[in-house]
């Protein structure tokens, strides 16, 4: 285990991260430090503190906690590996993710898990535990977003927009919907039993990581979108 | 409705004498034009299918065949042309947004065209490119300001990493799902013979391709499609296309029919499902985010790789380059409004954007204006068709060119501009595999070989009559350029003067 002062200077946290021979870390006074972790595989990095931007960019099998917030977009591209955040989490969480999990404690912001999508074997998953921002999913391709609601400052558990331009993957959302509005492209449904059984793993490993009683996450019911097509934009155009 | 007929654009004339029946001519059109008549024993063909591609006319083997643009049309109208009825007619039937393929067929000038280029005559003496050496080698990417020096007084050489190119062209992004397998063959295994280098496009990299690493610029655009760790390292560079000229401010959107087994897995998403591009990337809004995607890229390549920014050329963009050479990126591409598309919406294509040769001399002087002319290399793109132009875009500013419609033109494209239907008879806007095989990668990497040789000499031919043995001496010399029949404002824009000045 290394242990590594952040200072201001990304760049020098990465290289570290890269040339060590180390495979665990800990990042002590992170404060803004942008692209830690980025394409990193085979390592487990701890940060105590608050990492900057693209926490975890491209990240191939790294294993990420922050003991703390992160800010915007955290695994953007990621394809494979974990990162869990005991804390909140900016903008744009989980952009054009591949594969991998995020988990992340609190509440998340804009543009949660844009353009996420599945690939073979490859299927990321991203649970949330408080509300999401406007923009929820939006062109979500593949993959599962998880909205599990527990935050308790009574805001709609999702903003304006959640699901736009969806055509593949499914979002839960665990409890009421009040207040939420969903465009016409997607089919808004109590959750079957076959549909809670693709998550039912991954939020027994969520509730284990922050130490959450399962029950009571499964003491309310879920909702799931799914996309009426995988062709939302088919007839747009007319060949000239 | 009997209003949305139009008798066809084209008609297929057919040598009944000469025609020996043979029938290959409804074998290679992939469209269902032509078709034989067992009642009539005779050749017949469908027209209101025929897109003006001539593999019949090259395909039959006793020249039986030839396509004509045909004379039924609405009345003559100045306002309201053929095509403008036609796509009113089109939309009135569909609702659809019109969409078409390549690069702006309408008659806007074209300042290369305008402008001549300078020789030596007495003073100054032109040297002879078969005698003398000349250097047509370019290197891109960020130039040291200053030369530093260790404590020893020793220079440090460690500079920016560089692409390194034999001649300033390079062929620029397409995709594989919109050009075919053996076409992104074609185009690595002849940037390979050439030493420059051949771009991904954004639909990913095919495991097949990873061995031309070395002459290989991958792509990463808004949908981040078969972008991965590995496929970052794979090139020489990473390009993040911000846009793209033929649809500046659009999106890119490969319908789930063009995502077969092959392209799914390069793209890496499942088959069946569209290929959304969104417009922006949804994560940079601003040049700091730009500079977020492109050090995120230097991180995730530990600085070893350039990074490219492509952009439209668009009104602003003198502003928008000076941005993005601060933004830490070592390239900038600029595409100009007249460049190629699989797809793209008509109206968009033919109005949006502004030209090459305008954004191009605005830009370098812009930057070197605000003194960051080095910090960055440009690479101009956006209908560059042949070795003048390169010239004359060098001599405007650019390090290199970017070209990709007379790269397809050298693999047998005949511009029939129906890229967006997926049926390519000549095997390169297809993933059909009998048409796809149509296009042997063998042939057509020489044909691409042979047209950049070409140019190659050509540009040191151009480069000895000006008295250059440097292709980087003629970077940004407008003294070499003249202008002829532009006005004004566009001398000034393009900073040089004027015939007989």
């Amino acid at each position: 285990m290394q242990t590594i002062t952040a200072c201001g200077d990304f760049a020098a946290i990465n290289r570290t991260l890269r040339e060590s021979t180390d495979d665990s870390f800990v990042i002590e006074n992170c404060l803004g430090e942008r692209f830690v972790g980025a394409g990193l595989s085979g390592k487990k990095i701890r940060i105590n503190g608050i990492p900057g931007n693209a926490l975890g960019a491209y990240l191939n099998g790294a294993e990420i906690e922050v003991f703390g917030n992160a800010q915007e977009a955290v695994g953007d591209t990621m394809n494979a590996g974990s990162i869990v955040i005991h804390g909140r989490v900016g903008d744009a969480a989980g952009y054009a993710m591949r594969g991998g999990k995020i988990f992340i404690k609190g509440s998340a912001g804009y543009r949660t898990g844009i353009h996420m999508k599945a690939y073979r074997d490859k299927s990321p998953v991203m649970v949330i535990g408080g509300r999401c921002g406007s923009f929820l999913g939006e062109y979500l391709a593949g993959g599962a977003i998880v909205v599990l609601g527990m935050h308790d400052d009574g805001k709609c558990v999702v903003g304006n927009f959640p699901c736009t331009g969806m055509h593949g993957g499914k979002v839960f959302i665990r409890g009421s919907l009040e207040g939420a509005r969903f465009p016409s492209g997607v089919t808004v449904r109590d959750a079957t039993d076959d549909d809670l059984s693709e998550i039912r793993s991954d939020i027994a490993e969520y509730c284990r990581v922050f130490g959450i009683d399962e029950t009571l996450v499964w003491s309310e019911r879920f909702t799931v979108i799914t996309p009426n097509s995988s062709n939302p934009y088919k007839q747009m155009y007319v060949e000239n | 409705m009997e209003a949305d007929f139009f008798y066809p654009e084209f008609e297929v004339v057919r040598n009944d004498i000469k025609c020996t029946r043979c029938r290959v001519c409804e074998r290679e059109c992939a469209n269902g034009v032509h078709y034989y008549s067992e009642s009539g024993k005779v050749m017949l063909s469908d027209d209101t299918k025929c897109v003006d591609c001539l593999r019949c006319v090259a395909v039959c083997p006793v020249h039986a065949l030839k396509i004509v643009k045909s004379n039924c049309n609405f009345r003559d109208n100045a306002n309201w042309s053929n095509e403008t009825i036609k796509e009113a007619v089109k939309q009135a039937g569909t609702g659809g947004v019109l969409l078409s393929s390549m690069g702006n067929p309408k008659d806007y000038p074209v300042c290369w065209d305008k402008i001549l280029i300078n020789a030596s005559q007495v003073t100054n003496p032109p040297i002879d490119p078969l005698r003398e050496p000349m250097e047509t080698r370019v290197f891109l990417g960020k130039k040291p300001s200053n030369t530093p020096r260790d404590a020893e007084g020793k220079i440090i050489c460690d500079i920016p990493p560089q692409i390194e190119l034999s001649m300033p062209v390079m062929f620029s992004a397409m995709s594989y799902g919109s050009i075919s397998y053996n076409a992104h063959k074609c185009l690595a295994e002849a940037s390979e013979k050439l030493g420059i280098c051949y771009n991904t496009g954004e639909g990913g990299l095919h495991e097949n391709f990873f061995k031309y690493g070395a002459n290989t610029v991958v792509q990463v655009a808004s949908g981040r499609f078969g972008v991965h760790e590995e496929y970052l390292k794979a090139g020489v560079a990473v390009e993040i296309k911000m846009g793209q000229g033929a649809k500046p401010g659009i999106g890119g959107h490969l319908p789930a029919s063009k995502i077969t087994g092959d392209v799914s897995r390069t793209r890496m998403i499942p088959e069946g499902t569209d290929a959304i591009s969104p417009a922006p990337h949804h994560d940079i809004y601003s040049i700091e985010d730009l500079r977020q995607l492109v050090y995120s890229i230097k991180e995730a390549t530990a600085y070893a790789k350039p990074v490219i920014v492509k952009v439209a050329a668009v009104h602003n963009i003198a502003a928008i380059a000076s941005g993005i050479a601060r933004s830490g990126a070592d390239i900038i591409a600029i595409d100009g409004f007249r460049g190629g598309t699989g797809a793209a919406p008509t109206g968009i294509r033919d109005n949006v954007g502004i030209p090459i040769e305008l954004a191009l001399a605005a830009v370098d002087r812009r930057l070197r204006e605000e003194g960051i002319r080095n910090d960055v290399s440009l690479i101009a793109g956006g209908s560059i068709r042949n070795s003048t132009d390169v010239i004359k875009a060098i001599a405007l500013g650019a390090d290199a060119c970017y070209i990709a419609t007379a790269a397809l033109i050298a693999m047998g494209c005949h511009l029939c501009r129906n890229c967006q239907s997926g049926k390519c008879n000549w095997g390169i806007a297809t993933q059909r595999p009998e048409l796809v095989r149509r296009l042997d990668p063998e042939a057509g990497c020489a044909r691409l070989v042979n047209l950049m040789t070409a140019w190659r000499r050509e540009i040191r031919e151009f480069m000895g009559g000006m008295g250059i043995n440097s292709i980087e001496a003629l970077r940004g010399n407008r003294l070499m350029l003249r202008g002829i029949g532009l006005n004004a404002k566009e001398l000034e824009i393009l900073g040089i003067a004027h015939a007989g000045e």
